[in-house]
């Protein structure tokens, strides 16, 4: 709280944000990040989910975009170097239209190694957008996104999967007519059984055997951390929508990902498979997987992440601890639709 | 009832696909051999009626597990399967045919390669066909693909007939020249060379069958056999009844080659994806799956073996002419599949037998039987004079001309059908089944029992 000086002065958000936040990284209008000291003052506000948070925040005040903050208390033109470790993901300036709209305008974020991190805001703000550009289901008008340091913009969807940005969709889609097993073993990368040739001819066929009944082992494991191992030779279509958004985490988790982008986890998911979700989510964030997390109900992000990043109509609204979301006047606005 | 309640009626009934087979296939040649028994056919007829129906079961068996990796793994909407057929044969053709023009002055050649060198080829460029098709038309929503297909395996059939390649003359020699350094000078044996237009191909080159058993040195035993059964039992010239039969188990050998192959594919890694895509290709995606690359070695392969099935079923006809590689065929192979269930091999193949057996050679049986039974006279000319004897209250015209027409007719039967599946059983006769994909069992591991703390090397290891 303590650096107010900062504000996200963009276009779109309006006027006084300025005094609450810290850490915002305003839309594209990247505010710097005076100094290294607030590190720790944030970490104690931000609270709660341990240490990794207050990195979050500062951290990205300083990336995206060295270029053209206002204040120019810009850290460095960190594009590169210090980001590949801190930050796995960078998103700067996306801009994406459909027709006459614009879907997404101007986004910039970026997310800390080992954070779970919120990204809400009404509909239509341009959440999914975001994430099917991030992750190559659409190419963006503009702007870059980087995955631990590389530019994966443009790429193609399996190719970004391929270097460990795993994701999961908004409705759940399991591949129905196959098992929950096969939809594990369809995971994992690197599999060598994927070459025809090598499936097919009979020596090979022993080595992707081999390889198989390895993986069998690890896909096991990861059913019962998600405890739906008794669904193991259920039809995926026969699954609950809870059961679905389980059976699609430990999917993506099995493509040995870095980072799992996760697309409205907790739709339709009763309270109780909710709460199980959850504590999946935490354990494996400490274990070192970075979450960034798209989300309607408000609570859950406010409770769980240690820092949010509000949507509205194509741009970030503000980007900061959920202390300073929540008090942000413009984002009730956003959410209620006038003054309060 | 729900597709659930069929399923757990029908798992564990037909725990094994030889038992199923077997019993499926049993049925209709024991139905074959009733009407052949019907009919009054001695041992000939009746050796000539099953080599037949052989034919029939292992051309469609092919072509089914053919159409399986395509429509039923992949979810590839392929309807141009008689167009890589075509191209199979007619290559095969162009490059096994003797080079000398025979049969006349119409006839064009071939390049006088050996039989197995023209198949390899047909195989080939059938392979290489659906590369040049699928690249285009992959990326594309799977109807397009479909449309794609379609206006190719026409485009192919009027080739066939196109005046333009219906003979080229070879020249005696080809140099190729290139800066007055000669690279090197081809002595072409054939003579002519060609498409044959819409008078077809006189598929002249060696028996494949002959050139089969020659290669396996059989050929003296095969003969020796034919001798034998010619003291024995059918003393009149049986060769072709014996060369019939081979070919069909030929065929039957076909069937089980495609299928080993193709359940190998299916049951791994590599068919795993191909499933994946058929349910959800952004998903396979976004797991890091080259969807594009899948899609097209699926639909290359697939291609090669229509080539194949169609080399081997026209070959052993004298002649090909374009008029058989209408659309229908296409047609028939996806009834095929569709009784069968899309997404099973056994079920493709026994989709293939049963469509082979009841719906392409039953009702010519069935007209044969009647006719056989009750001797009903001439049908009339024309539907007027069948329609007219109901005046007079005799259906027996009617009937007559019904019976008549029935190889019109069979299509009509087909499309009934496939309509009453599409209804009542959509999944097919084993399309409801688990082929899991997967090279091995994926039951837990015995000693693998985990709990949850060991999942956690699959965070911490990284």
């Amino acid at each position: 709280m303590s650096e107010s000086d900062d504000t996200a002065v963009d276009g779109s958000t309006p006027t006084e944000e300025p005094v609450e936040n810290d850490g915002v990284e305003g839309d594209r209008t990247d505010e710097a990040e005076p100094t290294e000291g607030p590190i720790e003052g944030d970490s104690a506000s931000a609270a709660g989910d341990g240490s990794t948070t207050a990195a979050g925040d500062d951290t990205d005040g300083a990336e995206p975009g060295g270029a053209e903050t206002p204040d120019g208390t810009v850290h460095a033109p960190e594009d590169s170097g210090v980001s590949v470790d801190a930050t796995p993901l960078e998103v700067e300036g996306l801009r994406r239209t459909f027709g006459g709209i614009v879907a997404v305008d101007d986004v910039s974020f970026d997310v800390e190694r080992g954070t779970m991190t919120g990204l809400i805001g009404p509909n239509g703000a341009g959440k999914s957008t975001t994430f099917n550009l991030i992750t190559g289901m659409l190419d963006p008008d503009a702007g870059t996104v980087r995955f631990n340091g590389e530019d994966i913009t443009g790429l193609e969807p399996h190719e970004i999967a391929n270097q460990g940005l795993a994701r999961t969709f908004q409705i759940a889609r399991e591949l129905e007519e196959m098992t929950v097993l096969e939809n594990m073993m369809l995971a994992p990368k690197g599999q060598i059984g994927e070459s025809l040739w090598r499936s097919v001819m009979p020596i090979t066929r022993r080595e992707v055997r081999e390889q198989e009944t390895e993986q069998l082992e690890r896909v096991w494991e990861v059913l019962d951390f998600f405890e739906i191992d008794h669904l193991a030779e259920e039809y995926a279509g026969n699954l609950s929508g809870g059961q679905r958004k389980l059976l699609e985490m430990a999917r993506a988790l099995l493509t040995d990902p870095d980072m799992l982008l996760l697309d409205e986890p907790f739709a339709g998911v009763n309270p109780s498979l909710e709460k199980r979700l959850l504590e999946h989510i935490h354990e494996l964030r400490e274990r070192g997987y970075t979450f960034l997390i798209v989300e309607h109900d408000m609570d859950l992000i406010m409770n769980n992440c240690e820092r949010v990043i509000v949507m509205h109509q194509g741009r970030v609204l503000k980007d900061g601890t959920p202390a300073e979301i929540k008090e942000s006047e413009e984002v009730i606005e956003a959410y209620l639709g006038g003054e309060v | 009832m729900s597709v659930d309640d069929l399923r757990g009626r029908f798992e564990g009934l037909f725990e094994r696909d030889v038992t199923l087979v077997l019993a499926v296939l049993g049925t209709i040649y024991l139905a074959y051999v009733l009407a052949g028994v019907a009919f009054g056919y001695g041992l000939r007829g009746q050796l000539n009626s099953i080599a037949n129906l052989t034919f029939y079961v292992g051309a469609f068996g092919m072509l089914a597990l053919a159409l399986n990796l395509h429509w039923g793994y992949t979810g590839l909407f392929n309807i141009g399967i008689v167009g890589f057929m075509g191209i199979g044969v007619y290559v095969t053709a162009l490059v096994s045919k003797p080079p000398v023009a025979q049969g006349g002055a119409a006839q064009v050649g071939g390049l006088g390669l050996p039989l197995g060198v023209g198949m390899l080829a047909g195989v080939v460029v059938a392979g290489g066909f659906g590369l040049l098709v699928a690249l285009p038309a992959l990326r594309l929503r799977a109807d397009y693909l479909a449309i794609v297909t379609v206006a190719f395996s026409e485009i192919i059939r009027f080739t066939m007939m196109s005046r333009t390649f219906q003979s080229y003359t070879v020249p005696d020699t080809i140099d190729l020249t290139v800066a007055g350094v000669q690279l090197f000078s081809l002595d072409p044996t054939a003579d002519t060379i060609g498409l044959g237009g819409g008078g077809g191909l006189i598929l002249n080159y060696a028996d494949p069958l002959e050139a089969l058993l020659r290669t396996l040195f059989l050929w003296e035993p095969y003969l020796g056999f034919v001798a034998f059964v010619q003291r024995t039992l059918i003393p009149n010239n049986p060769k072709p009844v014996i060369d019939g039969l081979l070919y069909g188990i030929v065929l039957l050998i076909g069937v089980g080659l495609f299928y080993l192959l193709l359940s190998r594919t299916g049951k791994s890694p590599f068919g795993r994806v191909l499933k994946a895509i058929r349910e959800d290709e952004d998903v396979a995606n976004a797991l890091g799956k080259d969807t594009d690359r899948f899609k097209l070695t699926a639909f290359v392969l697939g291609s090669a073996l229509m080539g194949l099935g169609g080399i081997l079923w026209y070959s052993s006809r004298g002649s090909i002419t374009p008029p058989s590689f209408r659309p229908n065929i296409t047609f028939f192979v996806w009834i095929a599949l569709i009784i069968g269930g899309a997404g099973s091999n056994t079920g493709s193949f026994l989709g293939g037998a049963i469509f082979a057996g009841l719906l392409y050679e039953g009702p010519r049986y069935v007209k044969n039987l009647v006719e056989a039974a009750f001797n009903l006279g001439d049908a009339p000319r024309n539907f007027g004079e069948a329609v007219a004897a109901f005046g007079s209250l005799d259906p027996v015209p009617f009937l007559v001309y019904t019976l008549d027409s029935v190889s019109q007719l069979r299509l009509v039967i087909m499309g009934v059908v496939l309509i009453w599946l599409m209804h009542n059983r959509p999944e097919g006769l084993l399309g409801h089944r688990k082929e899991t994909a997967s090279s091995v069992d994926l039951t837990r591991p015995s000693g693998g029992d985990a709990g949850n703390a060991a999942a956690a090397d699959g965070g911490e290891n990284r």
